[in-house]
């Protein structure tokens, strides 16, 4: 018999997030993995500043609160405080690749031994959406009211494609969370980039495009099949880098 | 109660701060107060440099020598600088193979020393300011009991550099014995 | 007591740091100290420690964060821009209650300004330094041997009050050599429950944070931090009198303007001009009492200061408009003379401060 049941890494505290936000399910799935690696105990979580803010309530690992940007930074000096601890940070797109860019390729380029999970949702979620460095051409948001133009504004930042040109990081993969397949491929990346971390191998990120009905304007389904439609085309699922496996 | 203002200028590279370290520590292996400045910043890098060494009964006040009672000058811009700045009754030591102009004040005492062309002729290009520094000590009587000297040079010279200890002594013993 | 040795102050801030159990430093090089980088890059690795030159001042400080949320000592070190730069991480460590030890041998300012010494960042050091209602410790060395001693103070001072101590040096303090003795005593550090070592699935989860959504939570954990402060303002004064005991001209300094000062003291002194100084040596807390009691005797202050006048605002608030308070000044990472100290003393002396 199955019993559907919480993973003891997930408090429970009642989550924030929004009707079909799929923060939720990225949650449950990095809870699952440090219950199956039993990596609970010296796991010490870094929460972003954005939606998942509130992360350090959710799990029931240590957490950190870290500034804007900052939580690889703050997650170099956890890791390097002892290498023992588990150390993984949980950052939005603007957290990780706008703000925060700077820590976020020099702990790549450091190769440093943490495990990035970084939410890809094209949006700012938690100031009620504006434009995102991950936001698609021609996204409207409410800070690119008519579209997002790229001749004012820039093209969007493919961090997977980006770092994989670093010889430091260790694993990239990019997945998304938008059905039952997507998800369980989304597990075993996650699972993999603590494996990682557990056998000392450095630097894994994994890149989730998730959803934002509230603030993309559309019901949670419509947001999903959005992501088929706009957001892996712009953003190809797959291994961007593996180190291990091309020894 | 005796208070020494001494500074020392020159180019980056010819060992200014060196010797200034060297003359801080031998004050402080006989017991006095200390104080060591150097001057920082891009002239580090081959620009001019300086640096001010205080030796005295008394605890040191300021570190920054501004009117000392002895110049170590070994080229002409510290020269021109600093002359003016010398105490009346003071002492220049000039390196006279890099200055050719001659002290203008009357009212202190000028040793000039050809030490680079010494550092040269002795085959050490690089120790004309241990040969000031002899000079110094010789004036001022302190190279009498040679193993206070080799005693602070142990402290500036890392063990491993050991054999750079007779050499600097012996630069010092030239700057000592010369009589222009 | 062991054989003193001749080291410049920012060396003497790294070894002290080591003995004082701290094996973290994480910086980014910035004349006048990148020395402490140096040493510690030099050190640490043959002590089991870490070093690490982050990629800005902004990651350095969220290093430091980060390592403190663990529970161990851990210091960053830089110059006035820098230290603008560290200001976010400053205000975070203040709002989550850690202990760290940071670092700013002066510059001039503002701007990139220059590199020779200064004290223009006084306002920023004992105001609080970034956003938000905060204090940090800050301790102002006049010598190689309190680079030393209060370093080691500093992370005492940290631990035990959980927040940031801040060494306030400038550059001459930095660079000048001086025989120091490093033969102290060191505190352990004390137990910190709060910190997160991994909950060993034995107790409830750590969360070290600053985030307080709900305003009478916040203003709840800032009545807290500020009857702490007032606790600390009772206790943590630290500061040098001077020849004060019948001094009518009173000097307030600190760091190398005390030193500065002293020259110029005692040269008055031989004149017979009747002047004292109180050197501040924690600029927060502030050594209010210290100037008003000496308020009451003395006729005329002089605040002397590598700063276009920022410690006097302490001085006159602490004064109370009993007497005249003036300013003796150079910026820019000029300093002072004794001279221009005497002068500013025979002005106050002739203006009846005799």
């Amino acid at each position: 018999m199955i019993v559907f049941d919480k993973p003891h890494a997930l408090s429970d505290a009642p989550l924030h997030y929004c009707p079909g936000c799929t923060h939720g399910i990225v949650h449950r799935l990095v809870a699952e993995v440090m219950d199956e690696l039993g990596i609970e105990g010296r796991a010490i979580g870094i929460a972003p500043v954005g939606c998942s803010v509130m992360a350090y309530d959710y799990f029931n690992c240590d957490m950190i609160e870290a500034a804007h940007g900052r939580a690889p930074a703050v997650a170099t000096g956890v890791k390097r405080s002892d290498p023992n601890n588990i150390v993984f940070t949980y950052q939005g797109d603007g957290d990780l690749a706008s703000i925060g860019m700077a820590e976020t390729v020099h702990s790549a380029a450091r190769n440093e031994n943490i495990t990035v999970i970084f939410i890809n949702n094209a949006i700012y979620g938690m100031t009620g959406g504006q434009m995102a460095p991950t936001s698609l051409p021609g996204q409207v948001t409410q800070t690119s009211p008519y579209g997002r133009d790229v001749s004012l504004c820039g093209y969007p930042i493919k961090v997977c494609e980006m770092l994989s040109q670093l010889d430091g990081p260790e694993y990239l993969e990019r997945v998304a969370v938008n059905n039952v397949k997507n998800v369980k491929n989304a597990k075993k990346a996650i699972k993999k980039a603590f494996e990682n971390q557990v056998n000392g191998k450095g630097f894994s990120l994994v890149e989730v495009i998730s959803s934002c009905p509230t603030n993309w304007g559309m019901t949670p389904a419509k947001a999903l099949a959005w992501i088929d439609e706009k957001m892996i085309p712009y953003y190809p699922l797959g291994v961007y880098k593996d180190r291990s496996a091309n020894q | 109660m005796k208070t020494t203002q001494y500074l020392f200028a020159g180019f980056g590279g010819q060992g200014i701060l060196f010797s200034g370290k060297f003359l801080a520590y031998q004050g402080l292996n006989e017991g006095k107060n200390v104080s060591w400045l150097p001057s920082y910043g891009p002239e580090m890098r081959g620009g001019t440099a300086s640096c001010s060494v205080i030796i005295s009964d008394i605890p040191v006040g300021s570190p920054i020598v501004s009117k000392p009672d002895v110049l170590i000058a070994m080229n002409l811009p510290s020269l021109d600088k600093y002359e003016d700045s010398v105490v009346p009754g003071g002492t220049i030591y000039v390196d006279s193979t890099l200055i050719s102009r001659k002290v203008k004040r009357e009212d202190v005492t000028v040793y000039y020393i050809p030490a680079t062309q010494m550092a040269s002729d002795n085959k050490t290009p690089t120790l004309a300011n241990m040969i000031m520094m002899g000079k110094v000590l010789g004036v001022e009587g302190t190279f009498d009991e040679e193993e206070k000297v080799v005693a602070a040079l142990k402290k500036v010279i890392s063990a491993k550099r050991a054999d750079m200890l007779e050499v600097n002594l012996n630069a010092m013993r030239l700057g000592k014995d010369y009589q222009g | 007591m062991s054989e003193k040795v001749l080291m410049k102050g920012n060396e003497a801030i790294a070894e002290a740091a080591i003995l004082a159990g701290y094996r973290h430093y994480f910086g980014y090089p910035i004349t006048p100290q990148t020395e402490i980088a140096a040493y510690m890059a030099k050190r640490m690795p043959k002590i089991g420690g870490t070093f690490l030159q982050a990629e800005s001042e902004v990651a350095a400080i969220n290093m430091v964060y980060g390592v403190s949320a663990t529970g161990k000592r851990v210091m960053t070190s830089s110059s006035s821009p820098g230290i603008s730069l560290k200001g976010e991480g400053l205000s975070y460590l203040a709002g989550a209650d850690l202990p760290a030890l940071v670092v700013n041998v002066q510059r001039g300012g503002p701007g990139l300004g220059g590199i020779q010494p200064s004290q223009s960042d006084y306002f920023q050091a004992t105001k609080g330094g970034a956003h938000g209602d905060f204090h940090m410790l800050v301790l102002a060395p006049a010598s190689v041997q309190e680079m030393a001693e209060l370093t080691v103070k500093g992370f005492a001072l940290a631990d035990k009050y959980r927040m940031t101590s801040m060494i306030l040096a400038d550059g001459t303090m930095g660079q000048m050599m001086e025989p120091v003795s490093l033969d102290f005593e060191t505190e352990q550090a004390p137990e910190k429950p709060w910190a997160v070592t991994g909950t060993k699935l034995q107790r409830k989860h750590n969360i070290v944070n600053s985030l307080f959504l709900k305003p009478e939570e916040l203003e709840r954990t800032n009545f807290e931090r500020y009857e702490r402060y007032k606790y600390i303002e009772e206790n943590e004064v630290m500061y040098e009198e001077y020849m004060m005991e019948d001094a009518e001209i009173c000097i307030a300094a600190f760091g190398i303007a005390a030193r500065v000062s002293k020259n110029a003291i005692n040269e008055a002194r031989a004149k017979g001009i009747k002047v004292g100084m109180i050197r501040p040596i924690t600029l927060w807390p502030f050594p209010t009492k210290q100037f008003a009691k000496a308020a009451e005797t003395v006729k005329q202050f002089i605040s002397v200061e590598l700063s276009m006048g920022q410690m006097i605002e302490d001085v006159r608030l602490a004064v109370n408009g009993k007497a005249p308070v003036t300013l003796c000044n150079r910026a820019g990472g000029m300093i002072p003379s004794p001279e221009q100290v005497l002068a500013a003393i025979e002005d106050a002396a002739k203006k009846g401060g005799n």
